[in-house]
């Protein structure tokens, strides 16, 4: 039965228009439509606009797919070199920023230290991202990882949401480092890729993100307030920097510009 | 496993489409498809059947939004996003205004309805791809409608900055 006068929902104007409407509902709206000249004119707009849309962007399709997006290439080279070109470009102008800000503190430091402290890290990533069943030695879901990681290496520890980068707090473990404790903090993502960051005391001046990379890791670190923090991960530098990126703001605590639910562990702010 | 990879591969063109759409920019878009089959290549071991086209639209939807979130950080890198080319008379021009009315959207808004108006992808696919119930992508779509009409009809109100 066709009821001339049913309400019709805005859902099933859209609906109309995308061709979702369920078959018992067709004529009613088709109805209602025709008594509601409004309505029809909004289904015109937006028709319209798909049609705008579809013209505009639809021939990319169409398109030769470039050489660098073939599938047996990507297979055999990851990423090309005019991605990673890319890439880089995009990296320098995210990192150019931070450098221009960390310049007002920065002064040359000591280069070993920072080789140091990279290659500390990268020994720890690489030992115990390989773990399968014991890769942590507290939980995240402990509450006691971060005091007591905190009271250990000395600071008020944060353990960074990286949940925009699809990467979850697994848990971290108390590590003996050349200048005292360090603290080791994994993420895993849904693929199975693994991430850590790794902190502890080191005598330098603060120091921008700097990049690293070796035998498919690579690491990024930075210094900070008497402590050194290095991100680890596999060697795609992008990502690397823009997870290294995230952690390095939210440790200092200045807030997200985006507003994403943050499951941050409600840690004291770093002292200083 | 070659049917994996020929579903990729018969997918590249509709994901090219998607990106450009969604970005506006074509070195941008091919970054993100290119990213995007890096990782379905790197993961193909967790693909455990289902739609790979689904699927391939969920990496890039969220690598998008990733690189969306990493440039809101530092705003002076939003002119990337705008294409300053000079109006245009003709067809050019409305062209030109469908971009700039796209642009001026929150990208939730802007995938979803890119997915189904361009991509042609079902209201549930869309739900699966943005990890969102089907009333969400209704309403996205639904607001997604109403800002592009008022900025076609002449409102044109400042574009916001992306989120």
């Amino acid at each position: 039965m066709i009821d001339r006068d049913s309400p019709v929902t805005e859902d099933e104007l859209h609906a109309h228009v995308d061709g979702e409407l369920a078959a018992d509902r067709q004529e009613a709206v088709a109805a209602w439509l025709a008594s509601h000249p409004d309505a029809a004119a909004l289904i015109f707009a937006w028709r319209a606009q798909a049609e705008a849309i579809r013209a505009r962007y639809g021939a990319v399709a169409a398109e030769p797919v470039p050489e660098r997006l073939k599938l047996d290439r990507l297979a055999r080279n990851g990423r090309s070199w005019r991605g990673i070109a890319a890439a880089a470009v995009i990296a320098a102008f995210l990192v150019g920023g931070f450098v221009g800000w960390m310049a007002r503190g920065a002064s040359a430091a000591a280069p070993d230290s920072f080789e140091l402290l990279t290659t500390e890290a990268l020994t720890a990533h690489r030992l115990y991202i390989g773990e399968v069943r014991h890769p942590i030695e507290v939980g995240a879901s402990e509450s006691h990882l971060l005091p007591w990681l905190s009271r250990r290496v000395g600071t008020a520890l944060r353990a960074p949401d990286l949940g925009g980068f699809d990467l979850k707090l697994l848990g971290g473990r108390l590590l003996p480092g050349i200048n005292g404790p360090a603290a080791l903090f994994m993420y895993e993502s849904g693929t199975g890729e693994r991430y850590t960051l790794f902190c502890t005391r080191l005598k330098a001046s603060r120091t921008a993100l700097r990049y690293n990379e070796a035998n498919n890791f690579a690491a990024v670190h930075w210094v900070e307030g008497d402590y050194g923090y290095v991100v680890s991960g596999p060697a795609d530098k992008f990502r690397l920097k823009s997870i290294a990126k995230a952690a390095y703001e939210q440790m200092e605590n200045r807030p997200p510009a985006s507003n994403r639910s943050s499951a941050d562990q409600p840690m004291s702010r770093r002292g200083s | 496993m070659a049917g994996f990879q020929q579903s990729v591969e018969a997918t590249i063109p509709a994901l090219r489409r998607y990106a450009r759409a969604l970005t506006r920019n074509s070195d941008t878009a091919d970054d993100l498809v290119q990213d995007t089959l890096v990782r379905a290549l790197r993961s193909e071991h967790l693909f455990h059947g289902g739609d790979v086209r689904s699927w391939l639209y969920t990496i890039l939807t969220n690598l998008n939004r990733n690189r969306l979130r990493s440039l809101a950080r530092r705003p002076f890198l939003m002119p990337l996003e705008d294409n300053d080319a000079p109006d245009m008379a003709g067809p050019e021009a409305g062209q030109r205004d469908i971009e700039r009315a796209l642009a001026g959207l929150v990208e939730d808004q802007r995938a979803a309805l890119l997915l189904v108006v361009l991509e042609g992808l079902t209201y549930r696919e869309v739900a699966e791809v943005q990890g969102v119930p089907i009333g969400t992508v209704m309403s996205r779509l639904a607001r997604a409608r109403v800002q592009i009409k008022s900025y076609l009809d002449g409102e044109r109100p400042a574009l916001r900055r992306i989120k």
